[in-house]
């Protein structure tokens, strides 16, 4: 019963239309790269020691974007009413939905890392430690951005609030990401593999009950 | 605990009790105030500056409480679906965000002659600005929340005050795990790093604010309360001049 529904849930949030696409927080985050050196100049020293932290930033920033398709439109077409009919509780669909949208953002985002990081001048020791930060943070991220969404869904000006709600809860996996990039990994990694277990663990069934009180 | 689900029971209650204590609070804070201030030995290597602590850390207690207040009176709304417990963690996010904002403050005045830097991005300060960004969130969530309707959005308020409880724990212990430029906490369980000739008048200090964050949650649980009652009342009164209007437009339209 799982397989198909994440199928889904990857088709529609891969896909463009109505929804937007996974291609955008992509374009969006480069862009943001692409912002820092016109901002600081273009000195490849500083790009070189501060550019790691500002991957990390747009990765947030980014974030952001894919919040208000992530579950409002299921929730205003009966999807998780559906499901719930047959017996599925709603923590398992946002599991599945916290899996499908990290394979849609981050994987695209991992992909897209290098470019950023030949932008910023860094080097491939740094971009080695960026990318297994961001492969030990991004499920965090992408379970906390389902919760957010869940609690968002079906307010008006939802989206603005879900980038206000995000920001701060997503501080500890910016702190420990972007700080294993001075210790050239060591420690870093391993305390942000723990806070983003600790978000894929909890966020389930915060953005499940979120998804009940929805419905009352 | 649900004797108090009857809004009236607590009305009672919080009648004589929000002017008691804030009142006492007042009378507290400020002769521990100037006690503090007055009264009270300058300290051998901070001198003169060191009576902001008298505001700085019943503040920065209070922020902290303000969320575990939220934190469990959300999940008493949660578990228990009390009606009370969602406008008293609604009721507690706006003293608690002004105590953290206070805390925020008073410390970078404090760290300015001492530290000689207004801010310096360390473990606990950072924690604590991250605290009242997430007050600011849970403020704009509850606002709007409670404008598309109140049962849904407070339970969806609820959860957010619970993730956000995660925060309370990490501010209490960076001190610990962060060791930098802030002090770890003088003041524990049972002992006491402070001289007394400090210590007495900040313990008084501290009770005489949370008398007032007390008071001020019951005022704006009142508030909340009433504001509820006054909606319902215009309900009400619309619905009876419809139903006396139309009955009067039947009237005419009979004898006419």
């Amino acid at each position: 019963m799982i397989w198909p529904i994440l199928k889904r849930d990857v088709v529609l949030l891969l896909g463009g239309g109505r929804r937007g696409g996974a291609l955008l927080p992509i374009l969006f985050f480069l862009a943001v790269a692409m912002l820092y050196p016109f901002a600081v100049g273009p000195d490849a020293k500083l790009l070189a020691r501060t550019g790691g932290g500002v991957v990390w930033v747009a990765a947030l920033l980014a974030a952001i974007l894919p919040l208000d398709r992530l579950v409002e439109p299921d929730l205003e077409a009966g999807f998780f009413d559906q499901w719930a009919l047959r017996g599925l509780a709603e923590e398992w669909l946002c599991a599945v939905r916290i899996f499908a949208h990290w394979l849609c953002f981050a994987v695209p985002l991992m992909l897209a890392t290098p470019i950023a990081a030949v932008l910023l001048g860094l080097s491939g020791e740094q971009l080695l430690t960026l990318e297994l930060g961001l492969l030990a943070g991004t499920p965090g991220l992408a379970a906390l951005g389902v919760a957010v969404a869940a609690v968002t869904a079906g307010l008006r000006g939802g989206a603005a609030l879900a980038g206000l709600l995000i920001l701060p809860l997503a501080v500890p996996l910016l702190i420990f990401g972007a700080g294993s990039l001075s210790t050239g990994g060591e420690g870093g990694l391993a305390l942000t593999a723990a806070a983003s277990l600790v978000l894929v663990a909890l966020c389930p069934f915060a953005a499940g009950a979120a998804l009940r009180a929805a419905r009352e | 605990m649900h004797g108090f689900a009857n809004p009236a029971r607590f009305l009672r209650l919080a009648r004589w009790m929000t002017p008691l204590l804030l009142v006492t609070g007042l009378v507290l804070v400020a002769g521990s105030l100037a006690w503090g201030l007055f009264y009270a030995p300058a300290d051998r290597l901070m001198g003169e500056t060191v009576r902001i602590l008298y505001i700085h850390v019943p503040s920065a207690w209070l922020g902290m409480g303000g969320w575990t207040t939220i934190a469990i009176a959300s999940l008493v709304e949660l578990v228990w679906r009390h009606p009370l417990a969602t406008i008293a963690a609604r009721a507690a996010a706006v003293p608690g965000a002004v105590f953290t904002a206070i805390c925020l403050a008073t410390g970078s005045i404090w760290g300015r002659p001492t530290w000689g830097t207004w801010w310096v991005w360390d473990g606990r300060l950072t924690s604590m600005l991250v605290l009242l960004f997430l007050y600011f969130a849970y403020l704009a969530l509850a606002n709007a929340a409670q404008k598309d309707g109140i049962g849904a959005g407070s339970r969806v308020t609820a959860i957010f005050g619970l993730v956000g409880a995660i925060n309370v724990p990490i501010i209490n212990r960076s001190v610990v795990w962060w060791n930098s430029l802030h002090q770890p906490a003088s003041i524990t369980m049972g002992k006491s790093a402070i001289d007394p000739a400090f210590l007495w008048p900040l313990l008084i200090c501290a009770l005489g604010f949370s008398l007032l964050f007390g008071g001020v949650v019951l005022a704006r649980m009142r508030a909340i309360l009433a504001d509820f009652q006054a909606e319902a009342r215009l309900r009400r009164r619309a619905q009876r001049e419809l139903a006396t209007g139309r009955a009067m437009s039947s009237v005419e339209g009979a004898a006419t």
